[in-house]
């Protein structure tokens, strides 16, 4: 397929489409905002079940508090804000509120990661995944595509317990449109296959990944490509088997390398089968403004960048 | 009920509290002897819950906001027939479903609290659920006069007032003590009625102490419509035991087995002279 002929759409836009169709199937899915709806997309479940989007104002920490409290009632809350506010500056309401008494509250946080690209260090949150894994019981997804973020949103709500979603504001390649695709919460998927080494990729980076495994290809080296989209619980078993193939293995995440996918594979693997790992993430650093295809290219997480890195390591 | 019988219900919590934390040598025994009377008036006269179906899908809601008053929750749910009067005693102790906070497990408690600020949200949640589910019960909340220094109470204020959730009651226990000492030395969150009304909430000032003011409280909040209500009530921290009122070393410290004495000695005091004043 010629690269022009990808369709290009953000994740965040299948959460906003996803929760209009899951409206109608549930009378008790009930969406809070924190004044960012058009953004976060909910305002497309809102224009369609006005009654049953509230939108909270700019109060994170409540609007938490509030999720939990409709939870209580029977309903089932999705919350959204950005990541940095949803996970970053109401973590503690997240832990305290929803977490610890393991409520049915789904939390879709969008803009997440550096592609939030003009607005900056401040707006870009590279520590979601990290912060939300350390909740027991929590599940956390961070799906590729379109079509990955509408079936993540399904099985959230399918999903009995706490869920957090993690969007991204770029429009990214659909790569999952195909009949055979299948989504299960926990379970990783093989989307290129191969034997010199394992790209464990999540989010908007499983299109890099592809991109630097066909370039690798070029070179005479067959990478195998896991889309990993939900972080935890993580699909170990895919993981193992795929580091025992190829005896290598790079993450790749628009994220801290500090707490997120990449130490998520390390420690499966440290404790599994101990394999060297290469983290490609956000380097221990803080983002800065720019378009967010320069900012992927900055931080090399775009194919080239997986390809350079991937060479360096083998 | 009769106001005799709730001053001994209060009592009965207050021995419950004192049993509890001597008993896990830790707690917060002020701020729950303060709201042991507010304690006694909603599980023995306002809140419609029965202690048969701690699930009862209509029954009314409360969330202990200042949740480390656990101590004074816990004997108020034992003598309401929740659970067993004696397992207060493994309050905060390894094993114990008896959480140093408010746990989700522990039947009759509607939501974990504890961390400061939070119980207010998930109130406010709890009311628009019941409007949007067309449900007609209550939610009562009861936050600490040091807990509203957090910022997120006002947030939840705001919600609350914006969304005229009249089936919402906000009870602000005035003890005009926190740990580091009196709230209006440490960052005094007065005047506490003026800054309720400005969010939108009906303020009734009421003595924590009075059954005849709490009652007559709790009736005007049940009758406002279109507005929350906050009930500030005045109140003694530590209040029954006599070496621990006003005191605010006794926020987050247990009696050790002298002051456990002193305390029952205290309470027993107050059960004779109520026995004797049922017997005029």
């Amino acid at each position: 397929m010629a690269e022009q002929t990808v369709k290009k759409i953000a994740t965040r836009e299948g959460y906003g489409e996803a929760l209009r169709e899951l409206g109608a199937e549930y009378p008790q899915l009930v969406v809070l905002d924190a004044d960012l709806a058009a953004s976060t997309k909910t305002a497309v479940f809102g224009k369609a079940y006005p009654d049953r989007h509230i939108d909270c104002g700019i109060a994170e920490a409540n609007m938490m508090g509030v999720a939990a409290g409709l939870s209580l009632s029977g309903m089932i809350p999705f919350v959204s804000s950005f990541a940095m506010f949803a996970a970053g500056r109401a973590f503690e309401q997240v832990r305290n509120s929803i977490g610890y008494p393991h409520l049915n509250v789904k939390i879709g946080a969008t803009h997440a990661g550096v592609t939030v690209g003009e607005d900056g260090a401040s707006h870009q949150c590279n520590e979601d995944i990290a912060l939300m894994r350390t909740i027991p019981g929590m599940v956390v997804m961070c799906p590729s595509d379109y079509v990955e973020a509408k079936a993540a949103v399904r099985a959230a709500i399918e999903h009995d317990g706490p869920v957090y979603i993690r969007f991204g504001r770029a429009a990214v390649s659909v790569i999952n449109d195909h009949p055979s695709y299948h989504f299960e919460i926990g379970k990783g998927t093989i989307v290129r296959p191969g034997a010199d080494v394992t790209i464990v990729a999540t989010g908007i980076c499983v299109d890099s990944a592809m991109g630097a495994a066909k370039l690798l290809e070029a070179d005479g080296i067959q990478a195998e490509v896991v889309n990993i989209c939900t972080i935890k619980p993580l699909d170990e078993q895919l993981i193992v088997e795929s580091a025992r193939k190829t005896g290598k293995v790079v993450t790749v995440e628009e994220h801290s390398v500090i707490g997120g996918l990449g130490s998520a594979v390390c420690d499966c693997l440290c404790a599994n089968l101990p394999t060297p790992v290469k983290k490609l993430g956000m380097q221990d650093v803080f983002g800065t403004s720019g378009p967010a295809t320069e900012l992927v290219h900055k931080y090399g997480l775009d194919a080239e960048g997986v390809y350079k890195s991937v060479k360096e390591f083998l | 009920m009769l106001n005799l019988e709730l001053k001994k219900r209060a009592n009965d919590i207050r021995k419950g509290i004192i049993e509890g934390t001597h008993s896990a040598k830790a707690g917060h025994p002020g701020g729950s002897l303060s709201a042991a009377d507010v304690f006694a008036f909603l599980y023995f006269e306002e809140l419609h819950v029965d202690s048969a179906k701690p699930d009862w899908e209509d029954r009314d809601r409360f969330v202990l906001s200042k949740g480390h008053t656990a101590p004074g929750l816990y004997a108020a749910l034992a003598h309401k027939g929740f659970f067993p009067v004696e397992d207060l005693k493994t309050l905060r102790k390894l094993g114990s479903y008896l959480q140093g906070h408010p746990d989700l497990h522990i039947p009759g408690v509607d939501m974990a609290s504890g961390s400061l600020g939070q119980g207010i949200s998930a109130a406010a949640g709890m009311a628009l659920g019941a409007k949007m589910k067309q449900k007609d019960y209550r939610v009562y909340t009861l936050l600490g006069d040091g807990e509203i220094e957090e910022g997120q109470v006002w947030e939840a204020a705001m919600f609350a007032g914006f969304r005229k959730l009249d089936n919402l009651c906000v009870i602000v226990d005035n003890n005009n003590l926190q740990i580091d000492g009196p709230i209006d030395q440490v960052c005094s969150p007065y005047p506490i009625d003026k800054k309720f009304e400005a969010f939108n909430f009906h303020v009734i000032n009421a003595d924590a102490h009075d059954f005849d003011s709490l009652r007559a409280a709790f009736a005007e909040a049940r009758a406002t419509k279109g507005m929350p209500t906050c009930i500030v009530i005045k109140s003694i921290k530590g209040k029954g035991v006599s070496y621990m009122e006003n005191n605010a070393d006794w926020h987050g410290k247990a009696p050790n087995d002298a002051e456990y004495e002193i305390a029952m000695a205290d309470l027993d005091k107050i059960e004779k002279e109520l026995a004797e004043e049922a017997n005029k």
